[in-house]
């Protein structure tokens, strides 16, 4: 078992034809993920590798059937690529993409919800299920199989915890990243759920930032939760936000620094640990 | 100025006279107020409040969504007041119904308590909204909302940030960006597409991705480093981007080493490889430099660097061990 996605899911990857879409793409399926194509507007009918191109994402669906949608598609057009993923009910998009403007999420995270699917990003590394599936840019090699949930609002601080892990022999049952953007399909609370319920995974690593109240609102969950989470949290040594308006510090009230982040997460249950190689340790698995 | 707190730090002033107003514009230019230095004074009229309101449009994470934060005790103070007295706050889901109030006419009511006065509050935030929706901002905020006299209600100060990822949409935007705002390090990054913040450390960071990059200097503090910056070379970087992210570490007068963190997902290692080769032929690179390359192509990009005599590192922790080590021996 795992989360979001398994052996089962089929995947299509929009923005197929560009250097990041095609190049992930190909990976993807070496990799050993069910890819069953993917769209590129205008480019229907040709080929990336074996893979079949398709104008859009009914017809994708149509042809190859499809559970997930990983968006490669630039700033500009991403807005419209997940919400075309919405209209053709694919139970599950996976947005990497980084510079969507954040009034466009507001309304494209409304869209999602009123067509009953789930949005993972924008600005995420996706997500990974080892051994199984991968739906986005994780690097095959820092993952394996395992007990360890993982979820992080970092691309790269995640390969760096999962490369540890999997270094340790402490394989994982799902890793999602989350992103990195203040408006965002899934958040940490959700995760926690799917991770609480999932019989594979004994433990959770939550990797958090500064900023947001992510961390908080997870710590609320995390305190009825049986499994054990250890977190990281970056960003102690990150400048201040230039301070302009008050509306933001006036709705978190007080929310946000690592400090506080750490404070709450503590009185949770959480176990922080204070370096990204520490993780492994603070588990308690081996 | 653009910086907020600037009642508090002096850059507002009142004058009966026009005699008055010069000498205090006089010595306001004279001033730099929260680093940035007076370069223009604005001449306003002197309102005589009866309330000061305050109003704010801005991006709720938690609830994705779009809220208006307005309380009846505005000011300078506002934010001290929403911990001390957050009964005296009201927020409320801007509505995009069509046709339908922004935001409702007893929500309103709550706060600027006669309906008249409601009545032409209901309409700035209207007005307001339009603002943020047209030209992609996250915030649009007035504060102090004066209530004169006469009961009238003005605008008397208001910050608006626009939101980078839609510049793009507005050209027009773009080009009022004040170059005094950012130090010269990050107005060059924002034409090099990198996101970097200058410190006053001297291990100067190149990473890629703003979490990575945070743990690095996290990391460089707990090992009794200071780091120079914060720099996030984003995501599939271009050896045109490594090496105007080397020119910027290497304009950075504190920096001693650097210290390149790159750990590749959908960042190719040889691309990054491709832009070290490019800067250590056109920059030099007269400074002691760290690699830390692994992820996507990293042993293609290693291989790269060992060809041109560059060492390079796998271990993260290794790496920002060695940097600290560097920057304590040197001069």
């Amino acid at each position: 078992m795992s989360i979001l996605v398994g052996r089962e899911t089929r995947v299509l990857v929009q923005g197929i034809t560009g250097r990041d879409g095609s190049f992930h793409a190909l990976a993807m399926q070496r990799e050993g993920t069910d890819v069953v194509g993917g769209v590129t507007p205008g480019k229907g009918g040709s080929q990336v590798g074996t893979l079949p191109v398709f104008n859009t994402v009914e017809e994708a669906k149509a042809a190859a059937g499809a559970d997930c949608s990983v968006v490669f598609v630039p700033a500009p057009h991403a807005s419209a690529a997940i919400r075309e993923a919405a209209d053709s009910r694919i139970p599950l998009i996976v947005c990497i993409t980084e510079g969507i403007p954040v009034l466009e999420m507001v309304e494209n995270c409304q869209y999602v919800n009123n067509r009953g699917v789930r949005l993972v990003g924008p600005n995420c590394p996706g997500l990974a299920t080892p051994g199984a599936c991968k739906a986005g840019i994780i690097p095959a090699p820092v993952l394996s199989k395992g007990p360890v949930g993982v979820m992080s609002r970092s691309g790269t601080l995640t390969y760096e915890v999962v490369a540890r892990l999997t270094a340790a022999g402490l394989g994982q049952s799902s890793v999602v990243g989350i992103g990195g953007d203040p408006v965002k399909g899934t958040s940490f609370v959700e995760l926690l759920n799917l991770f609480d319920e999932d019989e594979a995974t004994e433990a959770v690593v939550m990797i958090g930032e500064i900023g947001g109240d992510d961390e908080e609102r997870a710590a609320e969950y995390i305190r009825h939760m049986s499994k054990r989470v250890v977190a990281y949290v970056a960003g102690k040594t990150a400048p201040q936000e230039k301070r302009m308006g008050h509306a933001g510090a006036i709705i978190s009230a007080g929310r946000g620094g690592v400090e506080e982040k750490i404070a709450v997460l503590e009185d949770a249950g959480v176990i922080i640990v204070d370096r990204p190689d520490l993780v492994v340790g603070a588990l308690g698995l081996r | 100025m653009l910086s907020g707190g600037r009642g508090k730090a002096g850059g507002v002033k009142f004058a009966a006279t026009p005699e008055e107003a010069g000498r205090a514009a006089r010595g306001m230019l004279a001033m730099r107020i929260n680093g940035f230095p007076v370069k223009q004074v604005l001449v306003a009229e002197r309102l005589k409040a009866e309330g000061e309101f305050y109003v704010g449009l801005t991006i709720d994470r938690a609830s994705r969504s779009v809220q208006c934060v307005m309380s009846a005790a505005g000011g300078v103070d506002i934010e001290e007041t929403s911990k001390s007295a957050p009964e005296k706050i009201v927020t409320a889901p801007v509505s995009l119904a069509p046709r339908a109030p922004v935001v409702g006419e007893g929500v309103l009511m709550r706060v600027f308590g006669k309906k008249e006065i409601a009545t032409m509050a209901a309409d700035a935030v209207a007005a307001l909204s339009r603002l943020l929706y047209e030209k992609d901002c996250s915030l649009v905020e007035v504060n102090p909302y004066i209530l004169t006299r006469d009961n009238k209600l003005v605008a008397a100060d208001a910050k608006i940030i626009i939101d980078d990822n839609a510049l793009y949409k507005h050209p027009d935007l773009e080009a009022l960006r004040n170059s005094e705002e950012y130090g010269e390090g990050e107005m060059a990054a924002q034409r090099a597409g990198l996101s970097y913040v200058g410190l006053d450390g001297d291990i100067g960071c190149m990473v890629n991705g703003a979490g990575l990059a945070m743990a690095t200097m996290d990391l460089i503090k707990l090992f009794g480093g200071r780091p120079a910056n914060f720099l996030d070379v984003g995501g599939s970087s271009n050896p045109q981007k490594i090496l105007a992210a080397f020119e910027l570490l290497l304009a950075g007068k504190t920096v001693k080493v650097i210290c390149v963190n790159i750990f590749g997902g959908i960042t190719r290692c040889d691309d990054i490889a491709q832009g070290i080769l490019l800067a250590k032929r056109q920059l030099g690179i007269g400074l002691p430099l760290v690699v830390r390359l692994t992820g996507t192509n990293g042993e293609k990009g290693r291989a790269m660097l060992a060809d041109a005599a560059i060492h390079t590192q796998t271990d993260m922790v290794a790496a920002v061990k060695k940097a600290v080590e560097l920057a304590g021996a040197a001069p």
